[in-house]
């Protein structure tokens, strides 16, 4: 019993930048995982990373004047990461370009602008805390930040919750009754560069994208109706954060890659065991109705 | 005293500054069931795109009766059936004109969820889901979507292609109901058998009106040879169609649409 307490749950007890960890983490997955799961049912998979890049200029600006403060970064971040999403959407929305494209030119100018200042100012430890973040770390700003972002996504995704599923699964329709679709489509880039700042303070630019899509694709192995699938995606976040920690905390980890390694972990084992992963559609297939 | 619920004034609508629909005027009345019928590319897509309002007039305009609602099944749906959901998901979208983005469904939306799904012969389909129906269940699917618009006007897209004879004749009853419930219904159909035997009036369209009118008279042969001699491709450098040219007389000659205009007027708008 005490091995497992020691386990388990001494390290939260025992340490304040533990539960601070714990905490920052748990709400960044509440946030993040059902913004992973309609980044991934639109196919933009890949454009929550291609964002996660785009922040680096913002964050990277406000590094330069402030040093490494939270809030001038966060808000940098913030500010680089809206342009590039709403300048992507706009260039899709309105020309023949699609988004896929639009967006990889944004987040690569972005991206290259954000080097180009990082640079001017020097030293590399400090991108590297940029880049990887430090979760182990997180301050009562911080955490406040994450709860304001949590919030935020919360509410949004439960007014905008029937706009989203109808652009998702029939955007045509709900442009015949309904002019909510270029809005609902601007305002669920702003939720997920919202939560990949949240994230980057606790995970890094580079992972913080890792805790919104990881758990969301692993969840789409598991069921077929979009509730339950951000309901499973937050719980696989949940997960992935407690074995993260502790991972980090008992083996000495960076808390970063071991809590996004550990939902990777959940990732692999859905591909395999999940209701709609490779096991079941492979093997278990010998009985059929007949009609 | 017959109402109007669609009135095009000199509507153009088309893609690059190619016309698909060329200085369309005329009326829709209301209650009325009207065919549209034509070659690929003769417009008859564009044209609902331009009445449901997502393709912006290039001039003139579409005018709906106050408080009409349209329901629009689109030809290319941008459905996507990947998307994990059941088949009571996609036909309560229907009730977005109902309870729009935030009112809460009630016991009675689901009610009527279920007695949309039975009229469409999908009774107990509720909890399929979509990625796994046929292309025949999808579209009544979609139909039960539309009957839960509960909609004034309806413009089908051409709604029977790749569906079988059953569903055919099963979609045809809906209409038809519809029909009776005195609603305006427009839909594109390419067999023009089962426009003769179902639908009283037809738009015969090659980018402008070929005849409008009651549907014998408008699938007369004459008609169609004329329809068929439609030149569907753009020509990338046709002449500019000048503003002051076309009033509602229709009297110069555009070498494309010359000598329609007297039929046009003599069969077509009705309830003008």
């Amino acid at each position: 019993m005490d091995a497992l307490y020691g386990l388990f749950i001494a390290p939260f007890a025992d340490f304040g930048f533990m539960q601070r960890a714990l905490f920052g983490s748990l709400m960044l997955s509440l946030g993040a995982c059902p913004i992973g799961v309609f980044l991934m049912l639109r196919r933009m998979s890949l454009s929550g990373d291609a964002m996660a890049h785009a922040i680096l200029p913002g964050a990277a600006a406000g590094f330069l004047f402030y040093g490494l403060e939270i809030l001038p970064m966060t808000i940098g971040g913030l500010i680089a990461g809206i342009i590039v999403a709403l300048g992507a959407g706009a260039v899709s929305r309105f020309t023949i370009q699609r988004e896929d494209a639009s967006m990889a030119a944004f987040y690569l100018i972005s991206l290259a602008i954000g080097v180009l200042m990082v640079s001017i100012r020097g030293s590399s430890v400090d991108l590297m805390h940029v880049l990887f973040g430090t979760v182990l770390a997180l301050n009562n700003e911080a955490l406040t930040l994450i709860g304001g972002i949590v919030a935020v996504t919360l509410v949004s995704l439960a007014i905008f919750w029937r706009a989203l599923v109808a652009e998702c699964l029939d955007p045509l329709f709900l442009r015949s009754v309904s002019r909510m679709g270029s809005p609902v489509h601007f305002i669920f880039l702003g939720l997920v560069v919202l939560n990949l700042v949240g994230g980057f303070q606790a995970l890094g630019t580079l992972l913080s994208v890792g805790l919104m899509m990881l758990p969301a694709a692993a969840a789409r192995f598991w069921t077929v109706r979009v509730e339950p699938m951000c309901v499973l995606a937050v719980l696989i976040g949940f997960a992935s954060c407690v074995a993260g920690l502790l991972l980090s905390y008992h083996a000495s980890l960076p808390s970063g890659p071991a809590i996004i390694l550990s939902a990777g972990v959940v990732y692999f084992a859905s591909i395999l065991f999940g209701t709609r992963g490779i096991l079941r559609a492979r093997i278990i297939h010998h009985r059929h109705r007949t009609a | 005293m017959t109402q109007t619920c669609l009135t095009f004034r000199d509507l153009t609508l088309g893609y690059n500054s190619h016309p698909a629909i060329h200085h369309l005027d005329g009326t829709i009345r209301k209650g009325s069931l009207t065919a549209v019928v034509g070659a690929n590319g003769s417009g008859k897509s564009t044209l609902m795109k331009g009445i449901v309002g997502v393709l912006k007039p290039m001039a003139g305009e579409v005018v709906r009766a106050p408080g009409v609602r349209a329901a629009y099944l689109p030809q290319q749906s941008e459905l996507d059936r990947s998307f994990p959901a059941r088949v009571v998901d996609l036909v309560s979208l229907g009730l977005w004109p109902k309870r729009g983005m935030l009112g809460r469904y009630t016991s009675e939306d689901r009610a009527a969820v279920s007695q949309a799904l039975m009229a469409v012969g999908l009774g107990g389909f509720e909890k399929r889901p979509i990625d796994t129906l046929s292309g025949g269940q999808l579209q009544r699917t979609l139909f039960a979507r539309v009957l839960l618009q509960d909609a004034d006007l309806i413009l089908l897209d051409e709604p029977f292609n790749a569906v079988d004879a059953k569903t055919v004749g099963d979609l045809i009853a809906l209409i038809k109901r519809w029909h009776g419930e005195e609603r305006t219904i427009m839909v594109v159909v390419h067999d023009l058998d089962l426009v003769r035997q179902n639908f009283p009036e037809t738009l015969l369209l090659a980018r402008q009106p070929i005849a409008w009118g009651e549907t014998r008279e408008t699938l007369k042969p004459e008609n169609l040879l004329r329809a068929r001699r439609f030149h569907e491709a753009w020509e990338e450098n046709a002449p500019w169609c000048e503003p002051d040219e076309h009033g509602h007389d229709h009297d110069h000659g555009h070498d494309h649409h010359g000598h329609d205009h007297d039929h046009h007027h003599g069969a077509g708008p009705r309830a003008a």
